[in-house]
């Protein structure tokens, strides 16, 4: 029998069952884009059936890493850049937990950068939401990572003057498995991607793309938006990494120039996921490891049985 | 010199297997009844490089390296060799046999390989071995070597010609190469041992000198065991089946052992992209319910420190190993110190605490990392074994029934499903994680995935659920309560059976030695030479460095008129922790310190008191520093 009886249950369940009590209206400023993600997530998760009990959602610092104030889940609110570290092994601890990260541009391209591609490299089963506002919200709006060039903030007083980072193109060359973009104003095909990411066996990044009117003025407001999957100005073929990556670089580009380019980008349904990778090579257990600390059957190993003879 | 021990050297190239011979060597003379310890040094390469290891072994309990050495095996350093690197390498070549040629004892046995090593090279060597009556033997081992198999093989050649001078019998070295080599390479290695031997036994008269092993036996059995080992193994047995870590020296042979050993016992093992990544993930794992452990050497414990704050403001237990080596920055990477003690103790932002043991030895090792994760886990704290290149490094005889106890895999203050179903909630069926008013300050955890068990976990303030909050009521209680944990610990420990702290010596004595961690069998074997010497002296090793063992410390202090705390660092910050903690006895307390990338001989203890505490002389070189007691 389980220890973690929340899990796996699937059951019909209300979004609304994701809305603390405590705090049940975000306090994100009118009109900003993260309202968004949340509405998506509770939508997705709603429509998987999962018990907020078998979510853990950990998120970084940030306007977006407030997410966990206003989701009703096992949260972890953890340091600037650091839910991914964080993320993946809870999910290397106990499989069964449906296991997602998210947080800010700043936290996850920027000082977070490092775990990102690493993140993705191993391809741990995961989701990952990028809140991506190209600004440094909570700090009161300076450069981010994704801040186009020339973009002017008080920290950049004469525009920024660095090329803005790629992060669908980052992704892809670092290793994730499931790469989209979606963004606040368009709440169904939100809720869909992040349905696809959690379903996705790897790690899945979401790029999603909030507007932030209290800091990011000049920025729009993300609309209008092409789905890129569904448009017949775009043909590629998003299980083809080099296709992909035409089409990553050229949406990159657009959003600079005002064309806000949405959807699916990358999508590799073959490639195992860290987890099973480590099983194969017999570095991970079949059971999920923290069932066994409340195992009473268990026979827990002894160095001396096992270690010390090499020492005699 | 001293008959009843032998203190072997086997010095060479970085790459020439020494580590691999001296090992095979010490558990032979460990087998054969002795104690043993051994004492490493080499350089920060890979190849190349003089490296040398000391085994002392005797039929009294070895505590520490010993002061020199009696009997060198001097081999050639293979890599020094090479022509076009002459210019990098330079007088490299000679170093086996000229470096710290010095320490050698009166009447010490030398043999060098003189298919390697020109004794000529070296000044007055003659002159020298004469007024030392060092007995030498030029024996071409590399020659030995090359005929029976290659070359590399010489340092059997020399531990044949080694057993043949000292009157150890081959039967050892036989028994233990037989277990340790592959079938192929065995034979040649056993011939060449047995070739050198007799001819060694035939061509010179090996009773000339008298350094010989001593014979002795033990009551039990031993393993030959590094304090990496013993770290190792603790974590093992305490149920940790987690590590993430990122190489750093000497924190490398901890995670190293786990990573090998993890995957045979159901665990996982992590080398993640940085040391930021490495404590995140252990944390990560511990939250959803696994025992869990990161580590690192000073830089890497340094990007550690965020994490660090990160579990003790959620309450998440974890514990990590910090591997001193001789800093500050980059340091000396393979050198021994003691200076991280304020960086462990103080890093992390605002009112933060943790646990720190700082083991003295390798058996202390085995039991205090088992007690840190005890602690971590039952407190839901960080905790912290502290130890350095000398403990990790040093192989040690230890009776194996030390190992020899039950798994304790208890996750510590958790609920079950069960007793969630019966514990606090809000009105919304948030899960108190975070009560206010509990019994030591320890509120018990759930664990992701249990039912009823839904809380927020964050490095924000936050209330009973989670919820981030700044109210001043709120902050207080929980300020509180964290800080009530440590003296709930520091009561724990003081009702434990057997204290941390390590005593030494008669029960009254006029002076008191004083260190931590890994300097204390030093300390030790200076208080057995004093009181030989008719000094009368007692020490305190002391290994808990947070919570401080206030009233343990003070009790010895009080009972001597003067104390000397020894320790490997420059800024004596033992002793500063000890005058804080104890808000006294600055008048009392004066600091023998070593920070020269070696570790304390037992001899450098001796005279900085003789001349230091007893009379008012001065030390005879700047190997270690005095810096006298407030007021003196
Ligand atoms: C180590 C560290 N450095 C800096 C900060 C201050 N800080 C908090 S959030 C943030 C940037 C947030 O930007 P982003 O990640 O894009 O999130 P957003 O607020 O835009 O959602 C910074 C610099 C911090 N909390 N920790
Ligand atoms: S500052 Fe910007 S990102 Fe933050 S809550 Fe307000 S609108 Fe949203
Ligand atoms: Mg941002």
């Amino acid at each position: 029998m389980s220890a973690f009886s929340a899990i796996g249950e699937g059951q019909e369940i209300d979004q609304n069952e994701y809305t603390p009590g405590l705090e049940p209206q975000a306090t994100w400023c009118p009109g900003c884009g993260d309202f968004g993600v949340l509405k998506a997530l509770k939508g997705a998760s709603a429509e998987l059936g999962l018990s907020p009990e078998e979510i853990l959602l950990t998120t970084g610092i940030g306007c977006s890493g407030k997410l966990n104030s206003y989701f009703d889940s096992y949260g972890f609110h953890t340091i600037h850049g650091r839910s991914l570290p964080v993320a993946r092994a809870a999910k290397l601890a106990n499989p069964g937990l449906e296991v997602i990260a998210a947080g800010g541009d700043g936290d996850g391209y920027g000082i977070g950068g490092n775990h990102f591609m690493h993140t993705a490299r191993e391809n741990h089963d995961m989701t990952y939401i990028v809140f991506n506002n190209e600004i440094f919200g909570l700090t009161k709006g300076q450069t981010s990572p994704t801040s186009p060039k020339g973009h002017k903030s008080k920290t950049q007083p004469h525009g920024n003057a660095k090329e803005p980072l790629r992060p669908l193109s980052l992704s892809l060359t670092s290793g994730a498995s499931y790469i989209a973009r979606t963004a606040a104003v368009n709440p169904n095909q939100a809720k869909e991607i992040i349905i696809e990411a959690m379903e996705h066996d790897g790690f899945a990044h979401i790029d999603f793309l909030t507007q932030c009117p209290t800091w990011n003025k000049d920025a729009r407001q993300y609309v209008p938006y092409i789905d890129v999957n569904e448009s017949d100005d775009y043909d590629f073929d998003k299980t083809d990494r080099r296709s992909a990556a035409e089409m990553m670089a050229e949406t990159e580009d657009a959003l600079h120039e005002g064309k806000v380019l949405t959807g699916r980008f990358y999508v590799d349904e073959n490639r195992p996921s860290y987890g099973q990778e480590k099983r194969a090579i017999g570095e991970m257990p079949e059971q999920p490891l923290a069932e066994r600390y409340f195992d009473d059957s268990y026979e827990w190993e002894r160095s001396a049985d096992l270690f010390l003879d090499k020492h005699k | 010199m001293t008959n009843n021990e032998l203190i072997w050297r086997i010095a060479g190239g970085s790459g020439d297997g020494i580590a691999s011979t001296s090992q095979n060597f010490a558990k032979a003379l460990m087998r054969s009844g002795l104690d043993v310890f051994t004492h490493r040094h080499y350089p920060s390469r890979i190849r190349g490089g003089h490296t040398y290891t000391e085994i002392r072994a005797s039929a009294e309990p070895v505590k520490s390296r010993g002061d020199g050495y009696n009997f060198l095996l001097a081999l050639g350093d293979s890599f020094a060799r090479n022509p076009k690197e002459g210019s990098v390498y330079g007088n490299e070549e000679i170093k086996p046999l000229s470096e710290n040629l010095d320490e050698l004892h009166e009447g010490g046995v030398i043999i060098y390989d003189s298919g390697l090593l020109d004794a000529s090279e070296i000044d007055d060597f003659d002159a020298r071995v004469e007024e030392n009556n060092w007995h030498v033997y030029d024996i071409d081992l590399r020659t030995m070597a090359r005929e029976q198999g290659r070359e590399v093989m010489r340092n059997t050649a020399g531990v044949g010609a080694t057993c043949a001078l000292a009157g150890i019998e081959l039967e050892w070295i036989e028994e233990l190469m037989t277990d340790a080599m592959p079938e192929k390479i065995l034979e040649p290695n056993l011939e060449i041992l047995h070739n050198a031997y007799n001819k060694v036994l035939d061509e010179y008269d090996v009773d000339e000198h008298d350094v010989k092993v001593p014979e002795g036996s033990h009551d039990e059995e031993q393993v030959l065991l590094s304090g990496s080992d013993a770290i190792a193994y603790g974590s093992l047995d305490e149920g940790c089946r987690f590590i993430a870590g990122y190489p750093m020296t000497p924190w490398t042979e901890v995670f190293t052992i786990l990573c090998q050993n993890l995957p045979k016992v159901g665990g996982i093992s992590e080398q993640v992209e940085d040391e930021i990544a490495a404590a995140a993930l252990a944390i990560g794992a511990s939250h959803a319910g696994v025992k869990a452990m990161s580590g690192s050497s000073g830089g890497g414990f340094a990007l550690m420190s965020e994490p660090l704050g990160l579990a003790e403001m959620t309450e998440t237990p974890v514990v990590l190993i910090e591997a001193m080596r001789a800093g500050p920055c980059t340091g000396m990477p393979t050198k021994p110190e003691q200076g991280d003690l304020e960086h462990v103790l103080y890093t992390s932002q605002g009112d933060s605490h943790r646990v720190v043991f700082a083991p003295g030895t390798v058996a202390e090792a085995y039991t205090q990392t088992r007690r840190a994760f005890e602690i971590a886990y039952e407190y839901q704290i960080p905790s912290i074994i502290l130890y350095d290149q000398k403990l990790g490094g040093e192989l040690v005889s230890v009776p194996a029934s030390v190992l020899d106890e039950e798994p304790n895999p208890s996750l510590g203050s958790t609920l079950t499903e069960a007793e969630l179903a019966d514990a606090p909630h809000d009105e919304t069926g948030k899960y108190s994680r975070f009560q206010h008013d509990v019994e030591d300050g320890v509120s018990p955890r759930s664990i992701p995935g249990q039912k009823g068990g839904r809380f927020l976990a964050t490095g924000n303030e936050h209330t009973p659920e989670g919820h981030i909050e700044e109210s001043p009521a709120n902050r207080v209680a929980q300020m509180n309560r964290r800080l009530q944990k440590k003296e709930a610990i520091r009561a724990d420990l003081a009702a434990q059976s057997e204290s941390h702290q390590t005593y030494h010596g008669p029960d009254e004595a006029t002076y008191g030695l004083m260190t931590y961690g890994s300097s204390q069998g030093t300390v030790e074997e200076a208080v057995d030479m004093l009181t030989d010497e008719g000094y009368s002296v007692k020490s305190l090793g002391v290994s808990d460095m947070a919570p401080y063992p206030v009233d343990e410390v003070s009790e010895f202090i009080e009972s001597v008129d003067e104390v000397l705390v020894v320790e490997m660092n420059a800024t004596a910050q033992f002793r500063g922790l000890t005058q804080k903690e104890l808000g006294q006895y600055g008048e009392k307390l004066s600091s023998l310190l070593k920070y020269n990338g070696n570790p304390f001989e037992p001899l450098d203890i001796t005279e900085g008191f003789k001349t230091k505490i007893v009379e008012d002389g001065e030390l005879s070189g700047p190997e270690t520093k005095f810096v006298p007691a407030a007021g003196d």
